[in-house]
């Protein structure tokens, strides 16, 4: 189904994209139709710049078990990276 | 006429709401017509390959098929455009209303057109498609296909953007109904269906719904797992006969 749920995450960083690295200030997070993965629904995440509009949008869609590997990936090497730098 | 029917394919310029300059896949059967034509609504993902193939579908049965991209007001490629749409909180409705009215006039203007005109949309086109039957009085033939939402049971879900339930328009749609719908769905799930047909019999419309077992939300996209080549074929026909026998 189209919904028009969106989570928009503020954050810090960088991202690069066709043109190179640009800063990203917001990820929206959606969980719908996805534009190219062949999915019905997919995670979508896109990084932006909300100071430079979309244009410089990098985009992401991953099935939903891809997408909960993932948070579980992320979760587990911050918690390693941060034990290894403390 | 070859048992293959030609064909031509073009994107126009149309002008929408509020006299904004926006653009429309159009697909036209060869020949001088006059034709029939249909604005077909794309989804919630925006201005795709799958919305372009339905319009070639279209017209290779006859019928002038124009397709609005309905974010033609943001910047880049349809898919950035349909993300910076969403993360707008889509369209409004009557940008999507005075929009389809620029595409039904494309088609109108036009010597080889018949003067019939009729809309169709999928998913969330498919509740815009609705809203547009009901609003433009003109037109003279809706198919909504999975239309999501026509029927807001949360009216927190009603916003300044969508302020109306869908449903609450049924009154005005004077136009032959045609709907399609699959029984694994969630959006319209079946109780959603079932209460929409009720309304539209209790007005008093001409409508027809057909439920497909063993199918979902968006079957007839070939290039997706919900596809359902049995049901898909058979929502066309029907598709196709109803056009035929309105815009015809």
């Amino acid at each position: 189904m189209c919904t028009y749920i969106v989570e928009k995450t503020p954050l810090m960083g960088a991202a690069k994209g066709p043109q190179g690295w640009v800063s990203i200030d917001t990820a929206n997070v959606y969980f719908d139709h996805p534009f190219h993965a062949p999915l019905d629904h997919s995670l979508n995440i896109d990084f932006i710049n909300e100071r430079d509009g979309l244009s410089q949008r990098i985009a992401v869609e991953l099935s939903a078990d891809s997408a909960v590997r993932l948070v579980e990936s992320i979760l587990s090497a911050l918690k390693q990276g941060e034990a290894a730098h403390s | 006429m070859s048992y293959y029917r030609g064909m031509t394919t073009q994107v126009v310029s149309i002008t929408g709401h509020k006299g904004d300059k926006g653009e429309a896949y159009f697909a036209k059967p060869e020949g001088d017509g006059p034709f029939g034509a249909v604005v077909l609504i794309h989804h919630m993902p925006g201005w795709d390959d799958w919305i372009m193939e339905a319009a070639r579908k279209l017209a290779h049965q006859g019928l002038m098929c124009i397709a609005p991209n309905l974010y033609f007001r943001e910047p880049g490629s349809p898919d950035d455009q349909a993300a910076k749409a969403r993360a707008d909180g889509g369209v409004s409705d009557d940008q999507v209303v005075g929009d389809v009215e620029g595409a039904l006039a494309y088609v109108r203007a036009r010597k080889d057109s018949n003067g019939k005109v009729g809309v169709m949309g999928f998913c969330s086109g498919g509740r815009h498609a609705f809203i547009c039957a009901a609003r433009i009085p003109t037109m003279n033939a809706i198919v909504d296909c999975w239309g999501g939402s026509v029927i807001v049971e949360d009216p927190a879900q009603l916003t300044p953007k969508r302020p109306v339930n869908p449903i609450d328009y049924a009154k005005d749609i004077q136009c032959p109904i045609l709907g399609i719908f699959g029984n694994d769905d969630k959006n319209p799930d079946p109780a959603q269906v079932d209460k929409t047909e009720a309304v539209l019999k209790s007005l008093g419309k001409t409508y027809s719904f057909h439920r497909y077992d063993g199918a979902g939300h968006g079957f007839f996209g070939s290039e997706r797992p919900a596809y359902r080549v049995e049901q898909a074929l058979d929502g066309w026909k029907k598709t196709y006969a109803f056009f035929h026998q309105h815009l015809g």
